[in-house]
C-alpha cells in the first residue's frame, strides 16, 4: 500500500535523522502508515510556521472511566485527516516494566490492528503510552486489552499510575519491596485512579533507596525512598581491596565527597559516624563491595514535587522520615487518605499537593493532617519559614 | 443513612443537568453540594463516590478533561 500512497514531503524533519543520535523521524517512519505520515506533515507544518496544531483535552475516554485517555485532535483537520484525532492511551505498566516478550507482541498487535501503531515505552507516569487512537477505536482497543489483563492508567486530576524501581527483584540496595508496595497501592486505589475527584495529579512513586531510580524525589506527589536506620554495614577487608587496587582514593574519593563529612579514613580503616549520615548513597555507590545500606530498613514519604506547569519546579520534602515498609501499609494509607480529604477539599482547581502546601503553610498543613514537625522536615536552620515553636519558648522563659 | 445512593446520584444528575453549559462541575463540588443538601448526617464522602461511580458506569454522566476532570453530561445527551 505504501507505492500507491504518496508520502508527505518533510525537509525540515528530515535533517533531525542526520544526526548520529536516535531519531524520532526515522522511528516514526518505520511504521510507514498513513497515519504516521500525516503526524509527520503536520509537524512539518507545525516547524514552517511556528506554531502548534494540537488541540488538548474534551469529552473522550472509555465507559466508566474518568482517566486514562488523553484527547488530543489536530486543528487542521483537513488538511491533515489520518490524525485529526490523535489521542493516546495510557496502559498501566506491570510494576518495574517486567514484560514477557509475548505480552509485548499481543500489546503491539492490538495497537497496530487499532491505532497508530506508535507507542511511548514508557510515558513520564509510567505507563505504557499508545500514541495516535481514533475516538472510535478507543473501545475496541480497550476490550481487547482488558481481556489480556491490561487496565487503563491514570490521567487528569486522578491519582496517576503508580511506578517504582526494580527493587528487589535485581537490586542489592533496595531497602523494601518497592514493586510489592506499587502493586498494593495501585490495587487499592482502583476507585482514585480510574474516577478523578482530586483538585489534579496525584502521583505515587517507590523507589528502594536514595539512589532514587525512577527520580521520585522530582517527579511525585507522594515518594517513598527507601532508607535505612541503622549503620552502613561495612566489609573492612573489601575497604582495604579498594585502597590496594589503586583505583579509588578512598580520602578523595569517598570521605572528602561525603555531604556531611562523617566519615573517616585513616589510610588503614575506615570509621563512619552514622548519626551524621544523611543516606546520600555517594559512598555506598563508590564502594558497592565494601559498603551496603544497613538492616533496619523502611522508606522516609517525601511529598510535594512536580514539573513546571502552572507555578515553579518544586522538589519533594520529607514528610515522615522513616517508616516500615509493610503490608498491609495500613498507617501509610491513613495518612494518604487524610492528605486526600483535606486537598480534595481545600485545593483550588489545578493546585498541586505541593503548591497546596505553600500556599497554606507546612505548619497548618501539618496540623491539619495531625503530624508533628520533626527536624527532618528541615533543611538548614531558618530555611523553613513554615514552622514556629511557639509555646515552648515563652513558657520556658 | 436513610438516604441511599440511587437518590444521591439521581440528585447530582440533576444538578449536572441544571449547570450544563453554564457552570463545570468537579466530583469534589458535587460532593460538597449532596452534604450540603442532604446533610452530614445523611451523605458522607464515600456514599457520594459511590453515586459518582453509578453515574459514569450506567453512561448517564461522562467525564470531560478541560485543565481538570470534570463531570458532564454525554455529547448526545446534552
Ligand atoms: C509545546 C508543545 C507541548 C508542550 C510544552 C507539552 C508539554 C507536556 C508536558 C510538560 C507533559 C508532562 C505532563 C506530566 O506528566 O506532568 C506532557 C505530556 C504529554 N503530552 Fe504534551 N506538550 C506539548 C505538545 C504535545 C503534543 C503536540 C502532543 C501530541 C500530539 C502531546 C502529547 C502528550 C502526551 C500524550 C503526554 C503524556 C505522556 C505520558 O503519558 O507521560 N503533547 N506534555
Ligand atoms: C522549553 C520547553 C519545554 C520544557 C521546559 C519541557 C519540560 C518538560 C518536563 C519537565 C517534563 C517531565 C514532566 C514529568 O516528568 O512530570 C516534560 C515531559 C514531556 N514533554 Fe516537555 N518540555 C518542553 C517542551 C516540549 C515540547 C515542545 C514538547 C512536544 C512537542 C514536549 C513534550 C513532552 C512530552 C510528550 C513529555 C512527556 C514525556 C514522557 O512521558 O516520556 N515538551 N517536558
Ligand atoms: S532506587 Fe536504589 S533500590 Fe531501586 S533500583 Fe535504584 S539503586 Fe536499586
Ligand atoms: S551515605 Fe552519604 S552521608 Fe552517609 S556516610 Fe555515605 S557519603 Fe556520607
Amino acid at each position: 500500500m505504501s507505492e500507491e500512497r504518496k508520502k508527505r514531503e518533510t525537509p525540515l524533519l528530515d535533517e533531525l535523522e542526520s544526526g548520529p543520535w536516535p531519531s524520532f523521524v526515522k522511528e516514526i517512519k518505520k511504521s510507514d502508515t498513513p497515519m504516521a505520515d500525516d503526524l509527520l506533515g503536520v509537524l512539518e507544518r507545525s516547524y514552517e510556521e511556528h506554531i502548534g496544531h494540537w488541540k488538548h483535552g474534551g469529552l473522550v475516554g472509555v465507559m466508566g472511566y474518568g482517566g486514562g485517555v488523553i484527547g488530543r485532535y489536530s486543528d487542521v483537520p483537513q488538511d491533515f485527516p489520518e490524525v485529526a484525532e490523535f489521542h493516546t492511551m495510557r496502559i498501566n505498566q506491570p510494576a518495574a516494566w517486567f514484560y514477557t516478550s509475548d505480552a509485548l507482541r499481543k500489546i503491539t498487535d492490538i495497537w497496530e490492528r487499532h491505532g497508530s501503531g506508535l507507542t511511548n515505552m514508557h510515558g513520564s507516569t509510567g505507563d505504557i503510552v499508545l500514541l495516535g487512537c481514533k475516538t472510535e477505536a478507543l473501545e475496541p482497543t480497550f476490550a481487547e486489552l482488558t481481556s489480556l489483563g491490561f487496565d487503563l492508567g491514570g490521567s487528569g486530576s486522578d491519582m496517576r499510575t503508580p511506578s517504582c524501581c526494580i527493587g528487589q527483584a535485581r537490586c542489592e540496595w533496595a531497602c523494601y519491596d518497592t514493586m510489592g508496595a506499587c502493586y498494593d497501592f495501585t490495587q487499592t486505589y482502583q476507585d482514585e485512579l480510574h474516577r478523578p475527584a482530586f483538585p489534579y495529579k496525584y502521583k505515587l512513586k517507590f523507589a528502594g533507596c536514595p539512589n532514587d531510580c525512577v527520580a521520585s524525589v522530582a517527579r511525585s506527589d507522594m515518594s517513598f525512598i527507601g532508607v535505612w536506620r541503622d549503620d552502613i554495614k561495612v566489609d573492612a577487608e573489601q575497604v582495604k581491596a579498594y585502597a590496594a587496587s589503586g583505583k579509588l582514593d578512598i580520602q578523595q574519593d569517598v570521605c572528602d565527597r561525603c555531604p556531611t563529612r562523617c566519615m573517616r579514613w585513616d589510610g588503614a580503616s575506615l570509621a563512619i559516624d552514622n548519626a551524621n549520615c544523611v543516606k546520600c548513597m555517594h559512598c555506598i555507590n563508590a564502594m558497592p563491595k565494601a559498603l551496603a545500606p544497613g538492616d533496619d530498613r523502611g522508606a522516609a514519604i517525601l511529598i510535594g514535587a512536580k514539573a513546571p506547569i502552572v507555578g515553579g519546579a518544586l522538589l519533594g520534602s520529607v514528610l515522615v522520615p522513616f517508616i516500615k515498609m509493610e503490608p498491609p501499609y495500613e498507617e501509610i494509607k491513613e495518612l494518604l487518605s487524610r492528605i486526600w480529604d483535606l486537598w480534595a477539599e481545600y485545593g483550588k482547581n489545578r493546585e498541586r499537593v505541593g503548591e497546596f502546601i505553600q500556599r497554606l503553610g507546612l505548619g497548618n498543613f501539618l496540623e491539619q493532617i495531625g503530624l508533628e514537625p520533626v527536624p527532618e522536615m528541615i533543611t538548614a536552620p531558618r530555611a523553613n519559614p513554615y514552622v514556629f515553636y511557639q509555646d515552648t519558648v515563652e513558657e520556658e522563659a | 443513612m436513610s438516604v441511599g445512593v440511587d437518590q444521591v446520584a439521581e440528585a447530582m444528575f440533576q444538578l449536572v443537568t441544571e449547570t450544563h453549559g453554564k457552570k463545570s462541575l468537579k466530583a469534589m463540588d458535587l460532593t460538597k453540594a449532596m452534604i450540603e443538601k442532604f446533610g452530614a448526617a445523611e451523605c458522607d464522602k464515600e456514599l457520594c463516590k459511590h453515586a459518582i461511580r453509578q453515574l459514569m458506569d450506567s453512561g448517564r454522566c461522562i467525564y470531560s478533561y478541560l485543565g481538570g476532570s470534570y463531570i458532564t453530561l454525554p455529547p448526545d445527551k446534552a
